[in-house]
């Protein structure tokens, strides 16, 4: 039986005519993203805005009264959780890659719309379950991010009780959300691309959307279950993570159970997770820099391995989270060695992204600076990996600030700056408004060296052997006083920081009235999201007839050419086919 | 179906040139309907899923310190003044093992274009599978009531056993039980005629989930009953 490739295929897709379904129940992709991306910011600030209480209890201790060690403990959990993955594998996957896979790949939306919508709306759901802990008994849950047990489900953690069961369900709703989006992105990608659009000439932004959407679905699993095994434990009093223990004197029912298992479990899905909001941010860095460098991105076939590689490696390096659990020590020699050798192809597109705006014709726009502030971002959280990833370095560093400041740089802040850069870049497109390049500007320096006031004080803290998750320092020996005037920086400038973030907004919002008509292409890019007939783009994306694809999406300052760049969509040139430089691209 | 001509489309070739045209291809990798690669990637991903729940199943087994029941006793039935080990396993198995059978005669019927023929296969699969589901909740109220194991504790041993039995051959019951309604479902809207003018990979669609669920079958079958 023969089958047809849906680019060949006769459009099915029918304008939705109603309010309703053209922006609440649409099956659109783009709509879908914009639900998505507002629906993650949304909870991303509610996450900033613990994370200012969590900054003022360490920055002034003894000065709130409303912040008690228990609210603190929630503010860190809710915090971590929310940031990792309602925020950034939310609004990377769910709102750029909806949006971009299939305008980047050619096609009119993903294959199985519906289920698109339907991965939205459990998405909504899960939030909803998620913001839910704030208002049952007890609150959320308190357990820290990693929600180890046995403590997450005892007595003594804050939201023991409620907190954790809404936790774990929001998960699984999260988890579900997840696979349904996931297996759009990546059926879409494998299936349809248009004519001429073969896997080697898609933008580095679809290779990384695509890797880590297949990330997600091979990781996942692992944390689905580990949350059934967990409420299992709470609900029935099953013992798979639980040992024998005496709780408030006295000896509980369980035994026999293992809380290194959830350790595993837990971070093989947690170390994915990583590479799952690292490698959209790759992918679209490469494309923002490449673009606004008017330069090819340098090294595309290396990006592409590397990307791929990093995938890869990242499910085999999970132990490097667990040095101090107490596993068979040695593991960490194992899990050092393949930690240190994902440095390599990481380190490979670092020094690509450099060589991209080496002689570049760099236009530094706004999301050009944030851009290149990744690249220092970035570059400073992986050489502080280099540190954590080696067992020996790592014991003494565990669970200092340290740690916090090297996951904020490498994961928090870095994917950020890439997620502005990424909103700054495609909001023209998205909106067919400009937004303000100035307010753009003063938010980008107030977020850049905002995070160099924050983060870098907190690795001399590390190195003092400050603790994390600590409520107050109270008086320790081995931490000087000074600590506490660091510390107070650090939350002013955190609440800055924090603040400042409102110019982006108001710049978002504003701009969406009064900014100024952004017209056709206005950063002059190659990529075929940019090359649609209408601005932003109309349901079915493509109009009457889907573009073929002639060339890579880098052909930026080629010689000879009659502008600096040249849309993936247009016909190689004679010129072009007797040079023979691109052939095959 | 119109057959495609354009000589950009690579067909399945044997051997690493048929892999490398594949995927040095535009517009689509595999020579397969869209839906067809969406199952098979939720069924690697789904793969995942009991892998993590077998491995788990494994090292809580590994690190017990109270004696693990033998399942080939526990899961014994007296039939006829016979003591049968696994007989009850044994007759879930074939009837699972032989749904397989019969839904991929419904698939070969399917693309015969023999609608009534499939319909009759599909609803033989579709009820096998809920005769299993239905020895499984047999299987359980044994268990639960005569045994009196719990998820909790277990007279014979260590309480992981039935933690982690009732939590493994739950989590793949309600993957039976969603593959019998799905089934149905689908086996209703072939009867319908929903897929004249579609085409039947929709049939096969719903068998690979079904084999699936076989297959995981054998694996929990493999580790839990028979170790």
């Amino acid at each position: 039986m023969q089958n047809v490739a849906i680019a060949d295929q006769l459009d099915e897709l029918h304008d939705p005519q109603t309010f309703i379904t053209k922006y609440v129940y649409s099956q659109d992709h783009k709509v879908i993203a914009i639900q998505y991306a507002i629906t993650a910011i949304f909870v991303g600030l509610i996450a900033l805005a613990l994370s200012g209480l969590m900054r003022l209890q360490l920055g002034f201790p003894d000065t709130f009264d409303f912040i008690d060690p228990s609210d603190y403990l929630q503010f860190v959990t809710m915090h971590g959780m929310i940031m990792v993955i309602y925020l950034l594998t939310a609004l990377l996957l769910g709102g750029f890659g909806n949006y971009l896979i299939p305008l980047m790949v050619g096609a009119r939306d993903m294959v199985f719309p519906f289920m698109n919508m339907l991965s939205f709306w459990f998405y909504l759901l899960s939030v909803i379950v998620l913001l839910a802990s704030f208002f049952v008994p007890g609150g959320p849950t308190g357990a820290g991010w990693t929600l180890y047990p046995p403590q997450a489900i005892l007595p003594g953690t804050p939201g023991h009780d409620w907190g954790i069961m809404l936790m774990l369900a929001s998960l699984v709703i999260f988890i579900i959300a997840f696979t349904m989006g996931g297996l759009n992105y990546v059926t879409t990608v494998l299936q349809a691309r248009t004519h001429g659009m073969t896997l080697m000439r898609m933008p580095l932004t679809v290779w990384g959307i695509f890797t880590a959407t297949v990330l997600g679905l091979l990781a996942f699993p692992a944390l689905l279950v580990s949350a059934i095994m967990m409420m299992l434990d709470k609900t029935l009093g099953t013992s798979f993570f639980m040992p024998a223990l005496v709780s408030m004197g006295e000896s509980l029912d369980y035994s026999g159970g293992s809380p290194v298992l959830f350790q595993h479990l837990f971070w093989f899905f947690g170390h994915p997770e990583v590479y799952i909001v690292a490698l959209p941010a790759f992918g679209m860095v490469s494309d923002v820099l490449s673009t606004h460098a008017r330069k090819n991105i340098f090294g595309y076939r290396m990006m592409v391995w590397a990307i791929v590689a990093i995938g890869g490696l990242s499910f085999v390096v999970w132990a490097h989270h667990m040095y101090v659990s107490g596993m068979l020590p040695a593991f960490g020699f194992f899990f050092a060695t393949t930690t240190l050798i994902i440095a390599v192809p990481t380190a490979i597109k670092v020094y690509n992204w450099v060589l991209t705006l080496y002689r570049g014709n760099i236009h530094l726009t706004v999301p050009m600076l944030f851009a290149i502030g990744f690249i220092f971002t970035f570059t400073h959280g992986g050489l502080t990996g280099l540190f954590l990833g080696n067992v020996v370095i790592d014991l003494p560093l565990s669970d200092t600030y340290f740690v916090v400041a090297h996951f904020h740089m490498v994961m928090g802040v870095s994917p950020i700056m890439v997620l502005f850069a990424a909103i700054y870049h495609w909001y023209p497109l998205i909106t067919g408004k400009m937004f303000n390049e100035k307010l753009g500007k003063i938010h980008f320096w107030f977020t850049f060296l905002g995070t160099y006031a924050i983060y870098l004080p907190m690795h001399y803290l590390g190195f003092l052997g400050v603790p994390r998750r600590y409520f107050a320092m109270g008086s320790t020996d081995f931490i000087p006083e000074s600590a506490q005037s660091l510390n107070a920086s650090i939350t002013i400038s955190a609440l800055i920081v924090g603040l400042s973030q409102l110019i982006f907004l108001y710049n978002v919002i504003w701009s969406l009235r009064a900014g100024k008509p952004a017209g056709h292409n206005p950063w002059e890019a190659t990529s075929l999201e940019w090359q649609t007939p209408d601005v932003p783009p109309h349901h079915g994306n493509w109009g009457a007839e889907l573009p073929t694809v002639y060339r890579w999406a880098y052909d930026y300052g080629v010689p000879g050419a009659e502008k600096d760049f040249i849309p993936q969509n247009h016909p190689v040139t004679d010129a072009e086919q007797t040079a023979g430089e691109h052939e095959g691209r | 179906m119109t057959i495609q001509t354009d000589k950009n489309t690579s067909y399945a070739e044997p051997g690493i040139e048929g892999l490398v045209a594949d995927w040095s291809s535009d517009k689509q990798t595999f020579d397969v309907p869209w839906g067809k690669l969406m199952m098979w990637i939720f069924l690697l991903s789904d793969t995942f899923i009991f892998s993590i729940f077998l491995t788990g199943y494994m090292n809580v087994r590994l690190s017990q310190t109270d004696n693990w029941p033998n399942p080939s006793e526990v899961f014994a039935l007296e039939i006829a003044g016979h003591h049968l080990p696994l007989i009850l396993i044994a007759i879930m198995t074939f009837a699972l093992i032989t749904s397989s059978g019969t839904m991929a005669m419904a698939v070969n019927f399917a693309y015969r274009g023999d609608k009534r023929k499939t319909v009759i296969l599909m609803a033989l699969t579709a009820a096998l599978g809920a005769s299993f589901v239905g020895m499984q909740v047999f299987e359980w109220t044994k268990l639960i009531v005569e045994e009196g194991v719990r998820p909790w504790s277990n007279p014979m041993g260590a309480a992981q056993f039935g933690s982690t039995f009732f939590m493994i051959t739950g989590f793949h019951g309600l993957h039976v039980t969603a593959g019998v309604i799905y089934l149905s479902i689908i086996a209703r809207k072939v009867a319908r005629g929903d897929y004249e003018k579609k085409g039947y990979a929709i049939v096969e669609i719903t068998g690979l989930y079904w084999h699936f669920v076989d297959l995981v079958w054998v694996f929990i079958f493999a580790f839990f009953y028979l170790w």
